[in-house]
This record gives structure tokens, C-alpha cells and sequence, in this order.
């Protein structure tokens, strides 16, 4: 019998908040010394009461809109109880009655097409803390810099039928977040539990469920639902085991999942309203102003820059991150051409970080000053090799540009009769090439001009030597 | 009984247990918060020393403040005849007030019980920040004295906004005078709770609206059905949050933790056993029910549209009355009972201060009688106390 996947999946997202979500720490769980990003309420003291960081309203909002989803104006928090060390009331402030997204649509594309999934919802809740084992001394250490940092979680219906639209839509979804900085989505800030059942094909019923709980890599998740799909069919095809509806675990050393807890001893979280926190109003102009401060998604940039003239491959490196958007529309603002800033972004930033060992990504650059340094170049103030090494220095100590240029006598030698000498220079020094370029074969012009910009230590005018090349080869000619 | 678990020196105010006071242990009356040294002061507490009041020190409470008047506190030496810390040290004139967490009327009753004032304020208008919390929905931090003067003195001192709490309501300051004429003014009696009190508190309720009469105030009878159903719909909520709100005391993080355990569950259910008394586990039981699959909608969920019905009522109610005058307890003696009827008992009793913490109106005890207005409605409140107790000199 042939068999189809089911599966939908809960994710939950970090987003990029300076502060915790219902206090004044800050928000980013992965830095610093355990317990140093705690205050008496998020650990749990009495007495303390949640207030709501309107941002982490503000960014659910924006992934919602993102994800199209209805985004509900009147939107509560819940709590939800059970106790684990890590979570210091033992209960964690979730929306269980009114979520504050719901019904979106996410288009994932794979090789075999586009498929729709749908968004069930979209709710805030607060992270729960750490639980550190010391096996040395045989202790379980807490540390609660994770706990009250936000999340969202995304509740898709049971849409996807293979582990490769499940890649596509992850893909996606940090992209998106990433672009909109509602999430850097950096390691362990994105994570996933797996609802999976298997049917036979053609079939509307729902196979038995199994949930794989707090799945991090996309490797591991792809493994895992590999695993599941073929203990499924297993269990039906060979009866190797009777399925249960159960939580699971996946162990990615031994490749496999384990069982956690089944129905019967499944928690009762007890949900009920937080009556320390007042529903939540998103007016028209709320509405509005996160709309207005939302930046365009992915594919709308895509667009923008296609228009342009810019290449598909070169678009997809822009997009790949945001700020190199931000860099390129501001450079844009600035009044430089398009081919410029793709290149310098693209070529000239990208080989200097490469040097130093880091990706495009984490390039931090004024704007102002790149704006500068592609201004000298293409005016031929200065040359392109010299423009380089401006930018090095930019990119290590932050100088300023004409400030650098001129301590280093880097502006372009404009001295006609100068360059005249070492055109001459370079014409007599080189027969061969001079031979090439008179028998037809232009490429050889470019080492002759290599040759002259050498001897003027790279700060010749190129346009200036262009001309006077071109000029005595004509003579010769 | 023990009156103050922790003596500072002079100063002229009392704050209850279930309030933090920084550096001061706090342990809202239980075992599971001993040795437990907050970090910062409850709000209401520093507007009250920023007024120029000096805390004397903390009184006793009875265990999370869930029981009549503080007779189950963990630090109790245990009266024959039970009244409440705090009040009793008012009516000594050893200090000139306090301030106490009402979450199920303990300081009404206590107050009424030693003929002092007290006055649980609308919900939001004094902060909840620092109260050591169980029933966030109507608890508030209420202000005791000797007589309503005193009484409003404090409470003005208090009230008013407060970005640490999110339900705080945004007038920084209330201003309780009332321009209303005493001459004129129409209370009503409930019967339900007059009906069901003993010949005594009748006598006293009987008594206060002859004083009210004679200021020119029209005294009338009032039948409100709604009573018994917002007495269980408080009863539902103020357990299920309770139960929630006390979860957080496992043994981990500070308070008391068993010395007999050999794993987490055992760390748990060793430190919660020994540390809460009965009536707590009792309420935290019956909140955990009320809030389980399956009963949620017919226990938590209706008692929230219960509230909404209530409220209401007393809206209707207000608009033909200025105040409603109904007993503070049933009672006017109450002597040492065994914990294990706490429940019933105080459940019994809370028919008579539920509707206030349920909907957020405030209530005043003076003269052994309880007074209620609609919201924002003190000053109607204090008017009428100043004026009764004017009527005594």
C-alpha cells in the first residue's frame, strides 16, 4: 500500500526585543554568564507582576501580516501551569484563548512545485529558563537568563506531506523573520516540535499522532521525520509495534526517537486568563504605524532590484540578509549608480571580509563613508586600488575617507606630463605587448595599462592614462 | 498571639505579612516563605513612608491571608477568641494604622470583630506591587485606622498610578472628598446578608442604620439574588488563582525546602506538604479542580460571566443607592475552630466580602458594619463613616 506523510509542525521563534517580554532585562538569552540577565521577576519572586513589552506585540503583528494572517485587535495572555525547575512561577504566561494571529498562508516552493500550508495561529508567550547538568558533581544547575525572553509561536495546520516542504517552509520562515528583524533566527532561536502521522494514501482520516518535542537543526528535524515516517510504517505494514499518541524525543546520536509521555500521563496545564495583564487593543492607527514601520519582504525587494537591472544571483546574496538591503538602498539614496554599489557591496566588502575570515553578513559599514569611497572611484579621484585600500581601512578602524586618502597620498596622479613619461616609458619597455595590440589583439592594451598604473604605484588616473595610451599607440600605429 | 514577626523600632504604621517590606522577612503567614527576605518594598508601602508614615514593624497573618481573621498562621500562638493582628493593635492605640492585603475579607472581618475601620479600595486604584500574590483579580492593598479620618488619610497616601503594575488604573492621585450632602443620601440593607446574620450582628446593623437615619439618610430594605452566586463565583476564581499563584513555592528558589528528599518530585511534594497548612493545600486543591479539562467551562469560564452578571447588578443597584450597608461577618464573636472546617467556614463567612473583591467596588468597615459604593465611589464611603462616627463624640 502506498502511504502519505502528515505533518504540521509548531515553531517557535525568538524575536529580536532589546528586553525580556514582561520585564526590563535584556532580551538575548545567548550571552554573558549564567544568572546575569535576571531580575526578582523573572525569577519567579512574589510580588513582582508582568508588564507587556509593546514591541513583542509590535514584531507578532508583523509576522502575522508577513505570514497572512487575520491579526485579531483584541488579543489576551493565559496561563499555562506545570512545574520544572526551569520555569520559576510553574507557569508560564502563554495565549491560549485568543491568539493574536490566526488562518495565514505560507507558499513553500520544492522540486516538486509550490504547496500552501496553512497558519492555524500565531501566539506570544515568554521562554522557559536552562537546565545545565554538571555530571561532575552529579547536580542540575537553573539558569534563567532564557526565561520571560519572547517568542512566538506558529501553529501551522497539517499541511506538509514531505520532510522537504518542511526544509522549504523553515527556510522561509527565517528568512522572512530575518529580513524584518523580527528574529536574528541564530542558533537554538528557532525551534520546532513535529506533529507526524502517516495514512494511506488517498485517505481524509488522520493516522495515530506522534509529537517530536524541541528540535533545533534542520538536519536533525529532516532525520527525525525520516525515522518516524518508517516506524509508522513499520508498526502498520508488519505490526512491528501497536502506535500510540505519545511525545517523543529525538536522539541525534543514535539516530532515533524515544518516547517521552503518552496521553495518559499527558500534563493538564490548566490554562486560564492572566488576570495581571489587561487584553491587549490593537486600534486602526496601532495598526497602521506597524504597517508603516514594516519593511518589505523578501520578495518585494527581490523585485525592487530586479527592475534595476540587477542579476538573480546578485539578488539572491542582497536578500540573504538585511542589512545588506539597507546598505544598498542607502547607497541608493546617495546618488550612486547601481553597478557601483553591487560591485562594491558584492566584490570590494565581501573580498576584504573574506580576508579577515567573515561573511557578508556581518558587514557594518557607514553608509555615508562607502557613499564617499564609490564617489572618489567613479570620478577617478582616485583609483579603484586605491578606493580598496580606503576601504580596508574603513573596515578596520572606521576612518574617515578623504581624511585617509590624503594622509596616504592616495588621490589619483592627474599630471598629464608625468603619465606622458611613463606611457612613453612602458610603450618602449614592452615590444611584445605593443606588437600584440597593433597586430589586433586589444586584450594586450590592459597590460600595457597595467604596466603605466604600476609604475605610478597605483594612483595614475586611469582615464588620463586611458587617453595618452591610447594616443601614443595611435602614433605608432 | 504574636503580633509582630519582626519588630523595627517606632514608627506609626503596621504593614501585614502578605505586603513586602525590603530587608524585613516576609512569609505571608507560612511556613514555605520562612526565612524569605525580599528584595525591594511593596509600592503601597513606600507611598506610604514617602507621606511621611513610618512602619512599626509587620503583623501576623493568617496563611496567604485565605482564612477569617489570621487565626492559621504558621507564626501563631493561637487566641481563644480570634482577632486580626493588625486591628487589634489599632484598637490598643499602638499604632495609628496599617496597611493590609484583602483578598477574602480577613481585615473586614478583623476590623469589624475590633470595632476599628478598614477600607478595601476599588480595584487599581492603590498598586498590587509587592503583595505576596493569590487572587491578582480582586486582591487589594486596603488601609486600616481607628477611626475613618485616619482611615482616608492613609489610603490617600497610597492610591494612584503605578507603571510596575499592569492593571494599576492611570489617576496618579485620588482626591476623596465628596461634595454630596449627607441629608438625602439612600442606603440600602441587603436582605440575603442581613437575614442570614446572628441576632447580634443584626442588633449592630440595626443600631448603625439609626445613626444613618437620624443624619437624614434614607435606610431600605434591598433584595439582591445575585448574592449567593457571586459568593461561589468568587470562592472558584479566588481558589483557581490561588492555586496557580502559589505553585511558584516548591522548595528551588527560596523559602522553606524539606531536608528529606531524594529527587525533584520528592523535593516538591516534601517541601509543599510540610510547608502549607491545610486550608491552603485545601484551596489550592479545590483551584486546581476548578481549572482542570473539563470543568473549566462549567467552573472557571462561568464564574468569569458570574462576575460579569454581578457587576452589573451592583451598577443598578448604585444608580438607586449611594451605599449598601450589609454585616462584615456573621458574627460578632468567633472563637478558635480546628483547621479542618477552615474551608467551609470561611467560605460560610465569605458571603459577606466576596462581591467586592469579585467586582472591584470598594467596601468599608466602621461602627462593626461593612459600607459599599460603586467605583471610584470612597469618598461616599468616608462621608458617611466621618459623619456616623461624628454622631458618637
Amino acid at each position: 500500500m502506498k502511504y502519505e506523510i502528515v505533518i504540521g509542525l509548531e515553531t517557535h521563534v525568538e524575536l529580536a526585543t532589546e528586553s525580556k517580554i514582561f520585564c526590563s532585562c535584556g532580551g538575548h538569552s545567548n550571552h554573558g554568564e549564567p544568572n546575569d540577565c535576571v531580575c526578582p521577576a523573572c525569577c519567579g519572586m512574589p510580588g513582582m507582576l508582568p508588564v507587556t513589552n509593546k514591541h513583542v506585540v509590535e514584531l507578532a503583528v508583523m509576522a502575522g501580516l508577513m505570514l497572512n494572517c487575520e491579526i485579531n485587535r483584541c488579543t489576551t495572555f493565559d496561563k499555562k501551569s506545570y512545574y520544572y525547575p526551569d520555569l520559576p512561577c510553574a507557569y508560564q504566561i502563554t495565549q491560549w484563548f485568543h491568539p493574536i494571529c490566526t488562518n495565514g498562508l505560507v507558499e513553500v516552493e520544492t522540486k516538486n512545485g509550490i504547496s500552501k500550508i496553512g497558519i492555524k495561529q500565531i501566539h506570544m508567550e515568554e521562554d522557559a529558563g536552562k537546565l545545565v547538568h554538571d555530571d561532575w558533581s552529579d547536580t542540575t544547575l537553573v539558569d534563567f537568563n532564557r526565561t520571560s525572553v519572547p517568542l512566538i509561536e506558529i501553529v501551522s495546520r497539517p499541511d506538509f506531506r514531505s520532510a522537504e516542504e518542511v526544509l522549504a517552509y523553515l527556510e522561509k520562515l527565517k528568512s522572512i523573520f530575518r529580513f524584518a528583524n523580527i528574529s536574528e533566527c541564530e542558533e537554538g532561536a528557532m525551534r520546532c516540535d513535529v506533529n507526524i502521522s502517516i495514512r494511506p494514501e488517498g485517505s481524509t482520516e488522520l493516522g495515530v499522532r506522534t509529537e517530536i518535542k524541541n528540535m533545533s537543526s534542520l538536519s536533525s528535524i529532516e532525520r527525525a521525520i525520516k525515522y518516524e515516517t518508517a516506524r509508522h510504517m513499520d508498526a502498520l505494514e508488519r505490526q512491528t509495534e501497536v502506535l500510540v499518541q505519545e511525545t517523543r524525543r529525538w536522539d541525534d546520536i543514535k539516530g532515533k526517537t524515544f518516547s517521552m509521555r503518552n496521553k495518559e500521563t499527558a500534563a493538564d496545564y490548566r490554562y486560564f486568563p492572566d488576570p495581571n495583564l489587561m487584553p491587549i487593543v490593537i486600534d486602526d492607527e496601532w495598526l497602521a504605524k506597524i504597517k508603516a514601520d514594516m519593511p518589505a519582504s523578501p520578495e518585494e525587494k527581490a523585485a525592487e532590484y530586479r527592475e534595476l537591472g540587477v542579476s538573480d544571483k546578485e539578488i539572491e546574496l542582497l536578500i540573504s540578509k538585511r542589512n545588506l538591503c539597507d546598505l544598498f538602498d542607502a547607497l541608493r539614496g546617495k546618488g550612486c549608480a547601481v553597478a557601483d554599489i553591487v560591485s562594491w557591496i558584492l566584490t570590494e566588502c565581501a573580498g576584504v571580509l573574506r580576508k579577515k575570515g567573515q561573511v557578508l553578513d556581518e558587514l557594518r559599514i557607514s553608509a555615508d563613508k562607502l557613499a564617499r569611497i564609490i564617489a572618489m572611484t567613479s570620478s577617478n579621484e582616485i583609483t579603484r586600488g586605491a578606493g580598496r585600500k580606503i576601504l580596508v581601512a574603513v573596515l578596520d578602524n572606521d576612518v574617515d575617507p578623504d581624511k585617509f586618502c590624503e594622509e596616504n597620498n592616495l588621490a589619483a596622479q592627474g599630471d598629464e606630463s608625468l603619465i606622458n613619461d611613463v606611457v612613453k616609458k612602458v610603450i618602449a619597455e614592452n615590444e611584445a605587448a605593443v606588437k600584440d595590440y597593433l597586430g589586433g589583439k586589444t586584450k594586450a592594451f590592459q597590460a600595457l595599462f597595467g604596466g603605466c598604473m604600476k609604475q605610478l604605484r597605483g594612483n595614475g588616473d586611469p582615464a588620463i592614462i586611458r587617453t595618452q595610451l591610447e594616443n601614443e599607440l595611435a602614433k605608432l600605429g | 498571639m504574636k503580633e509582630y514577626i519582626t519588630k523595627t523600632g517606632s514608627g506609626n504604621i503596621a504593614v501585614d505579612d502578605t505586603l513586602l517590606t525590603k530587608g524585613i522577612e516576609t512569609t505571608a503567614g507560612s511556613k514555605i516563605l520562612s526565612g524569605f527576605v525580599p528584595l525591594f518594598s511593596a509600592d503601597a508601602v513606600e507611598r506610604a513612608e514617602k507621606a511621611g508614615y513610618t512602619v512599626a514593624g509587620k503583623t501576623n497573618v493568617g496563611e496567604f491571608g485565605l482564612d477569617l481573621v489570621g487565626e492559621f498562621s504558621y507564626y501563631n500562638d493561637g487566641d481563644e477568641i480570634l482577632h486580626g493582628a493588625a486591628a487589634e493593635l489599632i484598637a490598643k492605640g499602638e499604632i495609628k494604622g496599617a496597611l493590609e492585603v484583602d483578598l477574602n475579607g480577613a481585615p473586614r472581618r478583623a476590623a469589624a470583630l475590633s470595632g476599628t475601620d478598614f477600607i478595601k479600595p476599588t480595584y487599581g486604584t492603590v498598586s498590587r506591587y509587592g503583595v505576596i500574590p493569590c487572587a491578582c483579580s480582586g486582591e487589594q492593598v486596603g488601609a486600616a485606622a481607628a477611626d475613618a479620618q485616619e482611615t482616608k488619610k492613609l489610603l490617600t497616601a497610597i492610591a494612584g498610578h503605578d507603571g510596575k503594575d499592569g492593571t494599576s488604573l492611570p489617576a496618579e492621585s485620588y482626591d476623596y472628598a465628596c461634595g454630596k450632602e449627607i441629608a438625602g443620601m439612600k442606603v440600602g440593607v441587603i436582605t440575603q446578608l442581613f437575614d442570614t446574620a446572628s441576632e447580634e450582628t443584626k442588633a449592630v446593623i440595626k443600631n448603625y442604620a439609626e445613626k444613618l437615619k437620624a443624619l437624614g439618610i434614607a435606610v431600605e430594605d434591598v433584595s439582591v439574588e445575585e448574592i449567593s452566586a457571586a459568593q461561589s463565583a468568587w470562592q472558584i476564581l479566588m481558589a483557581a488563582e490561588t492555586c496557580n499563584n502559589v505553585s511558584r513555592y516548591d522548595g528551588v528558589k527560596f523559602g522553606y525546602r524539606t531536608p528529606n528528599y531524594k529527587n525533584i518530585d520528592e523535593l516538591y511534594i516534601g517541601s509543599r506538604t510540610e510547608g502549607m497548612n491545610l486550608l491552603t493545600k485545601a484551596t489550592v486543591l479545590y483551584g486546581s479542580d476548578v481549572l482542570s479539562k473539563g470543568r473549566y467551562f462549567t467552573c472557571y469560564d462561568k464564574a468569569l460571566k458570574v462576575r460579569r452578571v454581578v457587576a452589573d447588578k451592583f451598577k443598578e443597584l448604585f444608580k438607586a443607592y449611594d451605599a449598601l450597608l450589609v454585616p462584615a461577618c456573621g458574627k460578632t464573636e468567633y472563637k478558635k475552630y480546628d483547621i479542618g472546617k477552615a474551608f467551609e467556614t470561611v467560605y460560610e463567612e465569605s458571603a459577606y466580602t466576596a462581591v467586592p473583591n469579585l467586582i472591584g467596588i470598594p467596601a468599608m468597615v466602621t461602627g462593626g458594619v461593612q459600607l459599599m459604593a460603586d467605583h471610584f465611589g470612597e469618598n461616599i464611603l468616608f462621608k458617611i463613616a466621618e459623619s456616623a462616627e461624628g454622631t458618637d463624640k
